[in-house]
């Protein structure tokens, strides 16, 4: 008998303690933004500052490759905002009826770089260096969008270099890795001679080394960011992403590195 | 049918204290069973054996299987001495030695991971010495191995030590007396004595091993056929073809419960 009171006990204070988390729960309002792995920086900055101009708004980031973003969205995960990378995993989401069609809108583009460790490890001076034999080249997977737009890129230069370009290149693929910011730190650490990534992670990490890649050899990624069609907040998720088109919005993307959407 | 009657009519009895045991056990036992459940359920189709077959699912059972032996046969050869040493000699900082070895078994792979590859990457502390004899070995074959031998050979060298522990002293004692040396009573003595020990935690080894994930994509990165193991594969079909993922899946799931079904029949002929 004394087991089941203390039992009892426990679990009345368990439901008081949930009572009293469901009656302050209006003051506080959390907005998740699902958002691609290279918006990390910029969309920080950004929701720290929708954060101070809404008080009692805690804006909480799932950063990843939106192809693993788009994943988890379809498995259920409670997302109100979705910011890709590429058009084709919001695509997937209209089809999915997770996103409204017509609901998403491009609010920035970004294009395609490679970035070396400070030192050059492997000598690499120009685009066509990265077919030289033998040099550690980190992609990150088809599956990603940077890592798609990365081999859009080597089907351009095929034109350029030789029709076995890519395939030279790409036989020089260490590793194919899950989100953009893993290439970043591979290359970072030295580990690998270069990668492909987006001008915004070279302008987030100032220490490495670029080689420009011409605008007719390049891919402009185009970012959708759209609310999720079943999200419960959704006066809350239209003014974050009034905020993220809006100039100061815009202007804190090119900072880090984003062109606006044009 | 009248013990499940008997049953049923203590646990509806008033009074009954049996689900201060029940009710939290059965909750807990639930949230093992039902995800394996669920991944089974949705992985059963018609296009099951074309996911398990295909090639990128091959090559990482293959991978799979290769690195996780030699982790295995690694963690035997190396393991063995260090766990007999423990387990019989007297030395100093031996209980700080196997605390370094139950480390890793704590340890977040992703630490592991890290470690290694501020380590023994290129420009690691130990590896920058490597590459002076061009020896690298992130996004190698051999990195996924030793993040495998760092994350699960504790469990071989954890096993054996207690097998040797458990060895009676007087037959030590008598093998002395015969004149046995030091590899003579190990290897005549010890080792069939602790064999059981031994051989279980070689499959507990290999069976972390199989699973190893944190610790191999960031030491050793993902390519296929190269560095990509299964639980590599699954992780990345889960975002391209979740078809993939499950399979593979229910295949390692498959195989992890017939190599546990092994290590507890070994342990059950080791109490009898």
């Amino acid at each position: 008998m004394k087991r089941f009171l203390s039992l009892t006990l426990l679990l009345t204070l368990f439901l008081a303690a949930c009572g009293t988390a469901v009656t302050s729960a209006p003051e506080v309002r959390a907005l998740t933004v699902f958002a691609a792995a290279s918006l990390t920086d910029a969309f920080t900055e950004l929701g720290g500052n929708f954060e101070t101009a809404n008080p009692g708004v805690t804006v909480t980031f799932n950063f990843a490759g939106s192809q693993a973003l788009r994943t988890q969205i379809e498995e259920g995960a409670p997302a109100d905002v979705f910011a890709s990378a590429s058009g084709k995993e919001m695509d997937t989401l209209i089809t999915g009826t997770f996103v409204t069609e017509g609901v998403p809108q491009v609010f920035l583009n970004n294009k395609l770089v490679l970035i070396l460790p400070a030192d050059n490890p492997a000598g690499l001076e120009k685009l066509e260096d990265l077919a030289n034999p033998g040099i550690k080249l980190v992609l990150a997977a088809e599956e990603v969008p940077v890592g798609n737009y990365a081999r859009q890129a080597l089907d351009l230069m095929n034109g350029s270099f030789g029709t076995d370009f890519k395939d030279k290149v790409l036989a020089n693929v260490v590793s194919n890795e899950d989100n953009v910011k893993q290439v970043v730190a591979k290359v970072q650490l030295g580990e690998a001679d270069t990668g492909i990534v987006y001008t915004s992670d070279a302008v987030a990490a100032p220490n490495l080394k670029t080689v420009e890649i011409p605008t007719e050899l390049n891919v402009i990624a185009k970012y959708p960011i759209a609310p999720l069609a079943n999200s419960p907040n959704g006066d809350l998720v239209q003014a974050f992403v009034d905020y993220v088109l809006s100039a100061e919005g815009q202007a804190i993307l090119q900072k880090w590195g984003f062109a606006p959407a044009k | 049918m009248s013990k499940l009657r008997n049953f049923i009519y203590r646990l509806l009895n008033k009074g009954y204290s049996g689900w201060i045991f029940i009710v939290p056990g059965t909750i807990l036992l639930a949230l093992f069973v039902l995800p394996l459940f669920a991944v089974l359920m949705r992985s059963i189709n018609k296009d099951f054996f074309n996911y398990a077959f295909s090639e990128q699912a091959f090559k990482a059972l293959r991978l799979s299987l290769l690195t996780s032996t030699i982790t295995t046969i690694s963690a035997v050869i190396f393991g063995t001495p260090l766990a007999y040493m423990l387990a019989k000699w007297k030395f100093r900082f031996k209980s700080w030695i196997e605390l370094i070895i139950d480390l890793p078994i704590v340890l977040p792979p992703s630490v592991a991971g890290l470690a290694l590859l501020i380590a023994f990457g290129r420009r690691g502390l130990f590896g920058s010495v490597l590459s002076i004899f061009g020896v690298s070995l992130p996004f190698t074959t051999a990195a996924v191995v030793l993040a495998q031998i760092f994350v699960a050979s504790p469990l071989y060298v954890r096993s054996a030590r207690v097998g040797f522990a458990q060895i009676d002293k007087q037959l030590e004692e008598a093998a002395h007396v015969e004149g046995a040396n030091h590899w003579q009573l190990f290897y005549e003595v010890m080792i069939p004595l602790a064999g059981r020990a031994l051989l279980s935690g070689a499959i507990l080894t290999w069976t972390r091993a199989l699973g190893e994930f944190g610790a191999t994509i960031l030491f050793a990165g993902n390519l296929e056929g190269v560095t990509q193991t299964m639980p590599m594969a699954i992780y990345l079909g889960f975002e391209r073809n979740l078809g993939i993922a499950l399979s593979l899946s229910v295949v390692l799931v498959i195989v992890s419960i017939f190599l546990l079904m092994l290590t507890k029949q070994l342990e059950k002929h080791d109490q009898d």
